[in-house]
């Protein structure tokens, strides 16, 4: 038996935030696979539980009528998987979506916990923030739209207040139409494992150059990260291979990877360089150009 | 902290009292359901997987009480009338089966998968990537993967059969 102290269940997002804002100690329970091994892990900081596992409208992937394509938070990765919305316009995000866990937790958990958790290695993340994701939050002050990478503040920790519900992810035409884009998860298991380094890449080509170029990398710092620098030398450059040398030299200086028992920070540095380079020439060979 | 609850498991309805803070396994083995196996008890080795709404999850991270109104299936009823399934079979013909603590999940996970690609060429890869989420320490993988290939190449046979004789 978990350890819950208190449970209240919410049939909508009105009543989840309500229901929070009774107890500040109260959190939101989606998926479980994270809350719920913490709590039989003996966590009492998820002792009071409001449960939105249920929620109908989180759990909806649609496209607005400009394009704008919107993830409920409690979209399971296999929902991701499975939608078409998601597969034919932003595939790098079903991608990321297929390396998490094994079937089970991918019918599971929850791509709004998997980065509500705020955990630097989180699957989904490197796509989404390639993406230029924007996260939706619904509180009692109403709804508030913040960047992911802006979402991200520290290992573990995240812009969400209390009595706020995670609702959406939002992705904007001008961020997935003609680009690019690949992830790649280096791990040692192909499946159950936690990623040593995932690399996300977009890029947008515009005849022999590249418009603009996006990276991020998981467990390459405190917070999954965009690579700033990296992408702003890149802007204009030549679509030739001089672009993956660019790119390689470059790396290193947006992320901050250090050691752990599950690989030292020297070879961590040898995967962000290797994935970067590889997951770029990936993508691009995907659209029709190679750089090789 | 007490919920009532209503559901089906293997097809028989099913009401009760459930704690909230039970998870879906605690429920099915206090019930007699005891071939649900907990295992780690964390989602990692799929011992616990039972299907709910044709769906294979690991009922030790799964609240009891979400499964009000959804159907469940466990071990308990793939075999009708003394036949064991077509997985449950498979899985004999190619000795799938060692210690056994793992097998029901396992069966579980390849049922939602034999029925999911029924009809479809599916790759030893696929099969291996379907059945991630179940951990076995004795067989190897090997016999469990020619079980599940055995099953979607006997209803390949079976429909090939089928289109034959509409034909005649």
């Amino acid at each position: 038996m978990f350890d819950i102290e208190s449970y209240h269940k919410a049939d909508s997002v009105d009543e989840a935030i309500s229901l929070l804002l009774q107890n500040p100690n109260a959190i939101p329970l989606a998926g479980g696979t994270d809350v719920l091994v913490r709590l039989r892990q003996g966590n009492s900081d998820y002792g009071h539980i409001v449960d939105i596992h249920d929620v109908a409208d989180l759990k909806e992937i649609i496209r607005e009528p400009d394009g704008t394509i919107v993830v409920g938070s409690g979209a399971t990765f296999t929902d991701l998987i499975t939608s078409h919305i998601i597969t034919e316009h932003i595939p790098v995000l079903a991608q990321g979506a297929g390396w998490v866990g094994g079937p089970q937790v991918r019918n599971q958990a929850t791509v709004g916990g998997n980065i509500c958790n705020g955990a630097p290695s989180a699957d989904s993340a490197a796509p989404l923030l390639v993406l230029n994701a924007v996260v939706e939050l619904k509180g009692p002050q109403g709804i508030r739209r913040i960047p992911l990478y802006e979402f991200y503040q520290g290992p573990g920790r995240v812009d969400r207040e209390q009595a706020e519900i995670m609702t959406a992810l939002r992705i904007a035409p001008d961020d997935f139409q003609c680009w690019a884009s690949g992830y790649h998860k280096y791990a040692m298991r192909e499946a159950m494992d936690i990623a040593t380094i995932g690399c996300a890449v977009a890029c947008l080509p515009q005849g022999e150059q590249v418009a603009k170029l996006r990276l991020a990398f998981t467990v390459a710092g405190p917070t999954p990260l965009r690579c700033w620098k990296t992408e702003e030398k890149a802007s204009g450059a030549a679509l030739d291979p001089s672009l993956l040398e660019l790119v390689g030299t470059s790396v290193l200086d947006d992320l901050r990877p250090r050691d752990s028992w599950r690989a030292p920070k020297d070879l961590r540095q040898q995967i962000i360089k290797t994935l970067a380079q590889r997951v770029l020439i990936q993508a691009l060979k995907q659209a029709g150009v190679s750089l090789t | 902290m007490n919920r009532k609850i209503s559901c089906t498991i293997n097809n028989k309805s099913f009401n009760v009292t459930v704690d909230v803070r039970k998870s879906l396994l605690e429920i099915l083995r206090e019930n007699g359901y005891i071939g649900v196996k907990e295992g780690c008890g964390v989602g990692e080795c799929g011992a616990c997987t039972v299907l709910v709404d044709d769906v294979p999850v690991d009922s030790c991270l799964y609240l009891a009480i979400w499964v009000d109104g959804r159907s469940i299936r466990t071990i308990e009823g793939e075999s009708r009338d003394g036949s064991l399934s077509a997985v449950q079979q498979a899985y004999l013909d190619n000795g799938a089966v060692q210690c056994g603590f793992c097998t029901p999940g396992l069966i579980m996970a390849s049922t939602a998968f034999v029925e999911k690609h029924k009809g479809h060429r599916v790759s030893r890869e696929e099969i291996r990537r379907g059945h991630a989420g179940n951990l076995c320490r004795c067989t190897g993988y090997e016999d469990i993967i020619r079980a599940v290939e055995q099953c979607l190449e006997d209803a390949q046979e079976r429909k090939a059969v089928k289109s034959d004789s509409c034909k005649v």
